[in-house]
């Protein structure tokens, strides 16, 4: 028995990083941002100049990945899922800054904050279609 | 001249709705957002000058930029040049690697860069000044300067943060011969700049402000080991100014300006950069 804890210990310990790993892949961008960030509001939101100067955006540096439609295109993420339609602003708004750049996704911290707001308001203008 | 020009322009022509481009102003500079993952970017990049005591030459650097993953991207460099009354000759080949070691946006942001020179002393690309360069070794022939090919291995530390608009980058260089025992030498750039326009307009339009971008870059040499400092070094300043051409190429141009006597009086810089957007996507099946 004496012999077998540490290989317990060690499948238990695999098993855990193992599942940690899988809630890594699995967890949201969302979990990494901060209240304040979260809590920050889109100041163009659902305004109709900023959705077209936003579409324009889109289609310049998202929608060859994202597709035109942001329905995604081969791996890369649909933006009209629950997850993303339901999003804070704040949220978006971080993850356009940060990127995820694990995954492929690259900052966009070179854009002027009012630009991605403006790409924000015509994502949020689409609404949901999975 | 007539070929770089065709080049351009069968480029721009068979680019069409696939290119685009937003970027800093730089020449020299580097700043920490690199070539988003899947895009391949091509610039042709010209430098013209003249130093005193010597001929006009046109230094021109045609660069491939792929983004291998969203933290690292790598390109190939190649440089040939003419100079008046002279001839014109290709001068060789660098492979550039850069990394953001930190996968999130903070204050300041540094990226890793490694590079390998293959070039020869003939090369007026600019595309950096290190250790004790001055305006004297502008004046070599291009005969004397192709006797002679450089390799080296050069790294960098840039550090850059974006903010309100703002893009502030500061670049710490260090090369070393490989073939020789010559000592590491230093060199510094350091960019500031920033859109014309913080937001887009609802309207497509192809003058206005989003499209332009402007700063200024600074960049020198800072000796080697063997006599750190200023002394004997060269050092350039000038204004940039981009255009993004909507669905199109980026143009930038900028004069620097020598700031001492080992440096040249002027250079005149150019580019034409393009950026095809997730060009692997071109080899799969329905791809559009």
């Amino acid at each position: 028995m004496k012999i077998r804890m540490p290989k317990f210990s060690l499948a238990l310990l695999t098993a855990t990083i193992l599942l940690a790993s899988l809630s890594l892949a699995d967890d949201s961008w969302k979990q990494h941002v901060s209240e304040a960030d979260r809590e920050r509001t889109n100041p163009v939101a659902g305004q109709a100049d900023a959705i077209a100067a936003g579409g324009r955006l889109f289609e310049d540096h998202c929608a060859k990945c994202h597709g035109a439609d942001a329905l995604g295109r081969r791996n890369k993420p649909n933006l009209r899922t629950d997850e993303v339609q339901n999003a804070a602003d704040g949220e978006i708004f971080w993850l356009l800054r940060n990127g995820s750049l694990r995954r492929g996704m690259p900052s966009w911290s070179a854009l002027p904050e009012p630009s991605r707001w403006q790409i924000i308001a015509y994502v949020k203008s689409l609404g949901k279609k999975e | 001249m007539k070929r770089l020009l065709t080049l351009w322009f069968f480029t721009l022509f068979l680019c069409g709705g696939y290119c685009s481009a937003q970027e800093w102003p730089y020449f020299v500079t580097y700043a920490h957002d690199l070539e988003e993952p899947g895009n391949l970017e091509f610039e042709a990049k010209t430098t013209a000058g003249t130093p005193k005591y010597g001929n006009t030459f046109y230094g021109e650097t045609v660069e491939f930029e792929y983004g291998a993953k969203a933290w690292w991207t790598t390109e190939l460099y190649l440089s040939g040049q003419h100079t008046s009354n002279d001839s014109t000759v290709f001068n060789g080949f660098r492979w550039e690697n850069r990394f953001r070691p930190l996968w999130r946006e903070y204050f300041i942001n540094p990226v890793l860069y490694v590079e390998y020179e293959n070039v020869n002393l003939a090369d007026r690309s600019f595309l950096e000044i290190t250790g004790h360069q001055s305006v004297s070794d502008l004046r070599l022939s291009n005969a004397q300067g192709r006797s002679e090919t450089e390799r080296s291995l050069e790294l960098k530390l840039i550090l850059s943060s974006n903010a309100k608009g703002w893009n502030i980058a500061e670049n710490f260089i260090a090369e070393k011969d490989l073939n020789e025992g010559e000592p590491w030498e230093f060199g510094y750039a350091v960019g500031v700049s920033r859109p014309l326009s913080m937001a887009a307009r609802a309207r497509a339009c192809t003058f206005c402000r989003e499209n332009f971008s402007a700063g200024a870059e600074l960049y020198g040499g800072l000796g080697d080991l063997n006599g750190f400092g200023l002394t004997a070094t060269s050092h350039y300043f000038g204004p940039t100014l981009a255009f993004n051409v909507p669905r199109g190429p980026t143009v930038t141009f900028s004069p620097n300006f020598g700031l001492n006597d080992n440096s040249m009086g002027v250079v005149y810089r150019f580019k034409l950069s393009y950026e095809i957007q997730q060009i692997t996507s071109w080899f799969h099946s329905g791809a559009k």
